[in-house]
């Protein structure tokens, strides 16, 4: 009889598992996007209402408060599970830990990524951003969170055995940000200008094959090294 | 072959090893930055361009070439460490971080000095200038990690896979003057064709980086045996020296 399950079933009942946990802690879900859209709201306030520069600093606005807003995220991606055990547990399954660490991430970036990048064209609308580059702010979205949750989850791992990670993880991960950072914002100013910004978003459909690759050993031996 | 190299990862024979080393390593860095730095500051013609002040590049070329070769060198012995469980490639990777670090930072504030009087500002956001600064983050970010391990062999792991996936920064630096050119001048000194720099100019500039390289290379030598010393402190040969240096 043969009882081990197969690759496919492991990652999907893993993924059906953190959304489960997600859903039922709602506050998880939420205040990320409420973070995100308070800081967004701080700038008008900040910098002062006038729609010229608001439009013209919109798309780093929303990058740079998206890139925070994933970070707060990240904190609770494998906390829980350390601290009740059943991380270990996934360490010592049969299924290959780099596949298991990518079903969290997913389900990390489908509950923290995929609303940001739903409520970002209204965060938008507020800020005057251009009207030809809201294609290009969601492209960069759309490609660029998941890196962000990739690289992002690599600095939880390493920082998850320890009590106080949290401006450690900062630290560790923002200037591994920065690149998608770059290109994003700067693909979004090219749309305005109407200019192509197809290399841009290859560039950064390039980080997410890279790290969608890569990322999940990383994640896995720095797993390792934390529960030790 | 591989049998003669283990034996060094025993960490009594490295020490003693990095000891014998030592004093060559000084002495030929302090040989080499001598010669390299008069050459350079004072007999070196002035260029036609810049007048004296392009001298600082004797200085501001080595430091940031060795701070990405010291990231380099950190990453490596990291990767040992993490794939062959040798624990002196961890002590070296912990030992390489701070210097790191330290020559990123001359490296920027070199740059800075050079950057007030010809490019009129100390700091622009250029790609290369940026990715040297992202540089000196992950050094910090390395060092960090390290310290904030009670258990340190637990830290060496940690901060080793920080700092290899820290190498994606690398080719970034080392390419960003020909992917954005901006602000920062291309490279002028060529390992396979010729090098667009005069000669009495490139001479003392290869010998000062030579020179920073074994520099590093002494430095780390120096924080290597400590970090030896450090978590082998109850091993019976470190008891052993430490009696015979009359500390207890």
């Amino acid at each position: 009889m043969n009882k081990s399950i197969s690759f496919r079933q492991a990652f999907f009942t893993l993924l059906k598992r953190d959304l489960r946990i997600a859903i039922r802690h709602k506050g998880d879900i939420f205040n990320p996007l409420l973070f995100f859209i308070l800081v967004v709201t701080l700038f008008p306030l900040a910098i002062g209402p006038d729609p010229k520069v608001l439009s013209r600093v919109a798309p780093g606005v929303i990058w740079v408060a998206a890139l925070l807003a994933s970070m707060l995220s990240l904190e609770r991606l494998f906390k829980a599970d350390y601290d009740d055990g059943s991380l270990e547990q996934m360490l010592l399954s049969p299924q290959p830990l780099p596949l298991m660490v990518l079903a969290k991430v997913l389900a990390h970036w489908l509950l923290t990524g995929v609303p940001l990048i739903l409520v970002a064209p209204l965060l938008a609308v507020l800020l005057h951003l251009d009207d030809n580059s809201y294609g290009a702010l969601m492209a960069t979205l759309a490609l660029g969170t998941p890196v962000l949750s990739l690289i992002g989850a690599i600095g939880v791992a390493l920082t998850v055995g320890l009590h106080k990670g949290g401006v450690l993880l900062s630290l560790l991960i923002l200037p591994l940000y920065i690149p998608v950072l770059i290109f994003a914002t700067t693909a979004i100013d090219a749309a305005g200008l109407n200019l192509p910004y197809d290399g841009h978003l290859a560039i950064i459909a390039a980080m997410l094959v890279g790290s969608l690759t890569l990322a999940p050993f990383a994640i896995g031996a720095s797993l390792r090294v934390s529960t030790n | 072959m591989w049998k003669w190299l283990h034996s060094y990862a025993d960490p009594e024979r490295a020490y003693n090893l990095s000891g014998k080393l030592l004093p060559w390593f000084a002495m030929l860095a302090i040989a080499l930055i001598g010669i390299g730095s008069v050459w350079g500051l004072v007999f070196a013609p002035s260029d036609y361009q810049q007048g004296d002040s392009y001298r600082i590049i004797f200085i501001h070329v080595p430091a940031a070439s060795m701070s990405m070769a010291a990231y380099m060198g950190m990453a490596t012995s990291a990767f040992i460490g993490l794939v062959w469980q040798i624990k002196s490639a961890d002590w070296a990777a912990a030992a390489i971080a701070p210097i790191g670090a330290v020559i990123t930072f001359i490296a920027l504030i070199t740059g800075a000095t050079w950057g007030k009087p010809m490019w009129g500002t100390w700091w622009v956001w250029d790609a290369r200038l940026t990715a040297e600064l992202v540089l000196l983050f992950l050094y910090l970010g390395v060092i960090a990690l390290y310290a904030s391990f009670e258990d340190k062999v637990l830290a060496a792991r940690a901060a080793g896979i920080l700092a290899i996936v820290g190498v994606i920064n690398i080719p970034i630096i080392k390419y960003s003057v020909e992917w954005w050119s901006s602000l920062h001048q291309p490279s002028t000194i060529r390992i396979t064709e010729k090098s667009t720099m005069s000669t009495e100019m490139l001479y003392p500039l290869l010998i000062n980086i030579l020179g920073f390289a074994i520099m590093i290379g002494a430095i780390t030598l120096v924080r290597f045996r400590s970090e030896i010393l450090a978590r082998n402190s109850m091993r019976p040969w470190v008891r052993i020296l430490a009696k015979a240096q009359g500390v207890k």
